[in-house]
């Protein structure tokens, strides 16, 4: 007999043995079964569903808070800062140099915050390193002309009432893949009631189709 | 699918008389896409060349000799009847590389492909090139690298995309610009700017307006005796590589030579006289 066939005449014995040891009558160990099967589950499923998220994504804070609805009234709408160059391209978050159109490195008003970015941003002329919650992962392409100039799109549609938040919210980046949590968004169950909650390809496609009546070739949104 | 009688058809004519072989496409490619380099790159095999250029020469003795230099990027195959069925985008199992019936520009997509390589077996110009490690940037030479091209990681498939990127600039160009036209000088690939010799001639195959399409000439019939072979070129100086394959590449040649017209496809014996005198480039005209 070979070392296999041994093994499954002992393995089958096992088995039968066990089947006829087990009293249908004294089901407390099916019972507890069930029991510690319910409890393992729960515990999987909250820790996947509540734990892992938590350690999924580190939170950062701004290098200092940002107040939109201050400099919207100051400058009047959401082109002033970020605006399209003539080229076409969108510039994004301002550099410090946009910033020294008013500021200076004395502070203009009375908060911490301006007193940081004066102190530690203008006066050594550094950019501020903010982090960009709606920064797509490196291989996607996003044309802001295309969608504000040919399609006549507003900045809300897509970004939300940015232009009446007065702090920074905390910035959380997944840890594995370092993309902003904006893109895979912040409901476990994947429920998007806004277009800002959560930004994937499918959520692209999903509008590309319904305005354009199809979703693109690869290209239109890769690079 | 976008089956728009407007759209484009990018393409490319190579006038291998004017090539000199200098190598300044393939290192503009490079620089310009971001192409990874190894650290020892004498084993030519792993290299990756978006565009290569090869050596071919007529193999008679001196003083008869002649040489000409190949520039072969990605022919950006239309495939069968030019519908968009190219070798590569067929085998595809990942669908990470489709065809942009658009513009005509076959795609590949680094974060989707997972590197079966079978696109690579499928193309018959190994235009495809597989990444065995990651690239590795001398220090500080990261900080030189394009924007707007993703660089790719080990394990991915990469190939040339007729700088795409370039055309998505000039697309938001045009959008700011209030219009939907890309200008044929806003969109030219970076091997066509960067050529000395002026080998290269990039543009819309569709557009009459454009050099490339008054060069080619390109037959927008399919050719007579083989149904598959769309858009053969016109001009008889023009032909294709495997042509008769029927992948219908956007990469045309063009050369005064016949030697050099005849090294675009194996032909058996004979075969090159009926090619030339019956339905070949030479039958149009």
């Amino acid at each position: 007999m070979s070392e296999i066939e041994n093994k499954t005449e002992h393995g089958s014995m096992d088995g039968a043995t066990a089947g006829t040891a087990e009293d249908p009558k004294n089901d407390t160990g099916l019972g507890l079964g069930v029991i510690f099967f319910i409890v393992a589950f729960l515990i999987c499923f909250l820790s996947g569903w509540l734990l892992f998220p938590k350690l999924l994504y580190s939170k950062h804070e701004q290098p200092f808070n940002f107040d939109h609805v201050l400099h919207v009234e100051e400058t009047g709408d959401c082109e002033s800062c970020h605006y399209l160059r003539d080229d076409g391209t969108f510039s994004g978050i301002p550099k410090l140099a946009s910033c020294l159109d008013c500021h200076t490195d004395e502070p203009m008003g009375e908060t911490m915050d301006e007193a940081v970015f004066a102190a530690e941003y203008v006066a050594k002329e550094k950019e501020v390193p903010w982090y960009v919650y709606a920064r797509q992962p490196d291989c996607v392409y996003f044309s802001h002309a295309a969608h504000t100039e040919a399609a006549g799109m507003d900045c809300k549609t897509c970004h939300g009432p940015i232009d009446e938040t007065r702090t920074s919210r905390l910035y959380e980046e997944n840890r594995l893949t370092g993309y902003s949590r904006d893109i895979w968004g912040k409901s476990i169950w994947g429920i998007k009631k806004n277009p800002w909650d959560r930004m994937k390809m499918n959520d692209c496609a999903k509008c590309h189709v319904q305005e354009t009546g199809h979703k693109g070739y690869c290209f239109q949104c890769h690079k | 699918m976008i089956h728009d009688k407007k759209a484009h058809k990018y393409g490319m004519v190579i006038d291998l008389d004017k090539c000199t072989g200098c190598g300044t496409c393939a290192v503009s490619c490079m620089s310009e896409n971001n192409v990874p380099f190894k650290e020892d790159e004498s084993d030519k095999k792993d290299s990756i060349t978006w565009m290569r250029v090869y050596r071919l020469t007529n193999g008679r003795p001196f003083p008869d000799t002649e040489v000409v230099y190949m520039p072969r990027p990605c022919q950006h195959c239309g495939g069968k009847g030019d519908h968009g069925h190219s070798p590569c985008v067929s085998v595809c199992p990942a669908t990470a590389t489709d065809y942009g019936y658009d513009t005509g520009i076959v795609s590949q997509i680094y974060t989707r492909c997972f590197g079966c390589r079978y696109c690579m077996a499928a193309c018959p110009y190994h235009a495809r090139y597989f990444n065995w490690w990651d690239p590795v940037w001398p220090e500080g030479m990261e900080k030189y690298l394009s924007p707007n091209v993703s660089p790719r990681m080990r394990g991915v498939v990469e190939k040339c995309s007729f700088c795409y990127h370039r055309y998505q600039l000039a697309r938001e160009k045009a959008y700011v610009n209030g219009t939907d036209e890309v200008p044929e000088a806003d969109y030219q690939t970076a091997c066509t700017t960067a050529c000395p010799a002026g080998a290269i001639v990039f543009g819309d195959l569709n557009n009459p307006s454009h050099k490339v399409h008054q060069i080619v000439k390109p037959d927008p019939h399919p050719d007579p005796l083989n149904p598959d072979v769309v858009g053969k070129s016109r001009n008889p100086r023009v032909f294709r590589l495997l042509e008769r394959l029927g992948t219908n590449p956007k990469v045309y040649y063009m050369s005064e030579r016949e030697w050099v017209r005849k090294m675009g496809d194996h032909y058996l014996d004979g075969e090159w006289d009926k090619v030339k005198n019956v339905y070949g480039s030479a039958s149009h005209e």
